[in-house]
């Protein structure tokens, strides 16, 4: 008589184990991976049907899709890591083109050697983003590369969203008058990054901004429909970003130095470095454009938001068919806020 | 931010401005050079010009490291990294320089030579402690401030027995530099480069101090204010050139006193003369062939020198024949003088050594200063409700 043993597989050990090759192999050690922890964190009822996609409720309207990668080193930093990172980042995109975001795909490229127990920890805090925003993940894949082939981990997420009827933003819709606003101080998240890599420290620690802004778009659409142009600063930072605006919408703008919100540990980190806050980047902040007359009303809705504390008007578009993007410096002259030439922080998101 | 807004203050810098406007003369002109990529960006970056009276002229000069780098020792390096398989170490400016056959070190890079970006020469030491079985080259470039630096690692290559390090010495100097522009013909005969004083080096003068510059402003009568690198230290220096000028003085002022002495660091100093000696000539990009204006490594380390062990040979190459960066540095000619600046030279791709560090004269000019060359012409008509008075003012310069 022949007994058959209990159907019984051993726990990935995600104190002491490493991502190897058959993690990524298409086998039961990828299967099991993904169950026990991809499907137990995101734990979501489009991934416990184990398909190779989601089949979702396609709303009404238009949708937008949104796709970014992530390849920040190190992958722990002082207010996050590269797992709520990467669903910010792409619900970011999302909500910049005035969405409302409703689903998340991801996918891994893993490093074989890469330690499990901190990919466990950048899987739940993924997690814990998305739990936060109320954005499920509903598909993904896992892929493995050979030891030296990659660097611990990268991530691709893709966002879907659908606008909100009578919403229309996009960047070239700036108009000469409009007024310029910024969410809250920036340069935070690269000069958290930068910190690290150097091994700076400050009396305070500087801490990345990533962050969630699709509640404050939402409030900000809310109240003022008329809103042109969003877009969040983050590789390039707040010049590159109204560069940008500017090529697409083609104006100029003109902004004011000592309008720009700046932490004072972030502007002493960036004299040591040699950076600029105006191109460093950030991932819990946004620009908004929108008619002059409705700049005081835009303002008073992001300062009342928790993502818009320190707000702030710092300049307006102007009609210029070179599309410079000019600064009064709070020094009294007048210069060029130019593109970013070259790449000022490598691997930063 | 304490130490720093301080010397940043616009409502100070007004202050200073309106005095200059009082103070300079008018029918009288004056010409000041600042000699230092560091004073360049400085004044681009926020703006000074726009607070000098029109009589005020300023001048690029020379001092920023990578512009002055000649074609033929960047190939070197390039070569050391593909032909001699060594790992090349170099600060980040460096790397986007222009070299032979359309490369440059970032180029190189991309196809397959080892070659490091570094914050610091302590980094290319490291790199060799970590890569015993490869050869390690510090690719060591700039002006009096990045040489102790070189000095140390040099030092402490030899205290700890390196075998695979070794530095490609392109330290220069900047009073030969700047004794060099004075001589030149169009200062000295034709007079097509009016230089009336100097604003002398900020960082350079925290190591060799003041003294150095007595020499040329007595033999040559023209008046030198060492200035710091922040915008009020730019500002306080032209005041008091103006004022050296208008009492028809030549002297060495500090302005930046709070880091400057006239005898300059002594340890760096001797650190300096302990690990470099001068040589006989160096080839500037713009300057030609300097007399005894660079330094390389004493037989005593001989070992540690990149130049000997890889036998180097150097070979001159000449600039691309659109580019004026020669003429730019030596100050007969500014930026916007250049045919391609702007169109086909833009940081972006570089044809110029100018164009390449933020402290170039070109790309200080075109990353910040650039709208002022064009006439902003009003739009046809504005879009219905919107109002006008946002609009650039039609400034041209």
């Amino acid at each position: 008589m022949s007994t058959v043993k209990a159907d019984y597989i051993r726990p990935v050990d995600f104190r002491n184990g490493r991502v190897d090759m058959t993690h990524g192999g298409g086998g039961r050690a990828m299967a099991q991976l993904i169950d026990e922890l991809f499907a137990a964190s995101f734990a979501n009822e489009w991934l416990a049907q184990g398909n190779d996609g989601a089949v979702v409720q396609a709303p009404a309207g238009r949708l937008v899709i949104a796709t970014d990668s992530h390849v920040v080193s190190p992958l722990f930093f002082p207010g996050g890591d590269i797992g709520c990172l990467s669903v910010h980042g792409t619900l970011n995109d999302v909500a910049m083109n005035g969405a409302r975001p409703l689903y998340l795909a991801a996918s891994f490229i893993l490093e074989e050697g890469f330690p499990l127990a901190d990919l466990k920890r950048i899987v739940e805090s993924m997690a814990a983003a998305s739990r936060d925003a109320g954005v499920p993940i509903v598909t993904g894949d896992t892929k493995v590369v050979e030891q030296g082939k990659g660097d611990g981990v990268f991530i691709t997420t893709t966002g879907f969203g659908v606008v909100p009827p009578g919403v229309e933003i996009s960047g070239n819709r700036a108009r000469p008058g409009d007024a310029i606003l910024v969410s809250g101080s920036i340069g935070d998240h690269g000069v958290a990054i930068m910190s690290l890599r150097e091994n700076l420290s400050f009396e305070t620690t500087i801490e990345s901004d990533t962050a969630a802004l699709h509640g404050l778009v939402a409030a900000m659409i809310e109240a003022v429909p008329t809103i042109r142009c969003l877009r969040d600063p983050t590789r390039g930072g707040l010049g590159t970003t109204l560069n940008e605006f500017a090529r697409q919408s083609n104006v100029g703008m003109l902004i004011r130095e000592a309008a720009i919100p700046v932490k004072p540990q972030v502007n002493a980190a960036c004299e040591f470095l040699g950076l600029d806050p105006l191109y460093v980047a950030n991932e819990g902040k946004l620009i908004a454009i929108c008619p002059q007359q409705d700049a005081g009303r835009l303002l008073d809705v992001m300062r009342a938001h928790p993502r818009g504390a320190d707000a702030a008007i710092i300049g307006e578009v102007v009609d210029d068919p070179h599309r410079f993007v000019q600064m009064e410096t709070a020094f009294g002259g007048r210069r060029v806020v130019d593109w970013l030439t070259g790449e000022q922080l490598p691997r930063i998101c | 931010m304490k130490y720093i807004d301080e010397f940043r203050d616009g409502e100070v810098a007004r202050g200073i401005a309106r005095r200059i406007g009082e103070e300079a003369q008018p029918g009288r002109t004056y010409n000041l050079m600042e000699f230092c990529g560091g004073h360049t960006h400085a004044i681009s970056r926020y703006g000074i010009k726009d607070l000098l009276p029109a009589n005020v002229n300023m001048i690029h000069g020379p001092g920023c490291p990578v512009c002055v780098l000649p074609i033929g020792r960047i190939d070197n390096a390039i070569q050391l990294a593909s032909d001699n398989k060594a790992i090349v170490c170099t600060y980040a400016d460096t790397m986007r320089v222009p070299a032979s056959g359309g490369l440059s070190l970032m180029k190189a890079k991309a196809r397959g030579a080892d070659i490091r970006m570094i914050y610091s020469a302590v980094d290319a030491l490291r790199i060799a402690q970590e890569n015993p079985a490869r050869e390690v080259v510090f690719f060591a470039i700039g002006f009096e401030t990045t040489t102790p630096p070189t000095a140390i690692v040099i030092r402490q290559a030899k205290a700890l027995g390196l075998k695979n390090f070794t530095v490609f010495c392109n330290h220069v100097l900047t009073p030969s530099a700047i004794t060099h522009i004075l001589e030149s013909p169009e200062v000295r005969e034709l007079g097509t480069v009016p230089l009336d004083g100097f604003i002398g080096p900020a960082h350079v003068s925290t190591v060799i101090g003041s003294q150095p510059y007595e020499y040329f402003a007595e033999e040559y009568q023209r008046p030198v204010v060492i200035a710091g690198f922040e915008p009020l230290d730019v500002m306080q220096a032209i005041l008091m050139l103006v004022r050296q000028l208008n009492d028809g003085r030549a002297e060495v002022e500090n302005e930046f006193t709070r880091a400057v002495t006239r005898e300059g660091n002594e340890k760096a100093k001797s650190l300096v003369a302990e690990v470099f000696e001068l040589r006989k000539s160096f080839e500037w990009r713009g300057l030609g062939e300097v007399p005894y204006s660079a330094l390389r490594i004493k037989d005593a380390y001989a070992d540690f020198d990149a130049e000997r062990r890889f036998g180097i040979t150097y070979r001159s190459v000449a600039d691309n024949k659109a580019c004026e960066c020669g003429a730019i540095l030596r100050g007969v000619k500014k930026p916007t003088d250049c045919k391609v600046f702007g169109t086909v030279c833009t940081p972006e791709n570089p044809i110029g050594s100018c164009m390449v560090s933020s402290e170039g004269a070109c790309a200080a000019h075109y990353t910040y200063g650039r709208f002022k060359d064009v006439k902003i012409k009003a739009a046809e008509s504005p879009p219905a409700g919107v109002a006008r008075s946002a609009a650039i003012p039609t400034e041209v310069r």
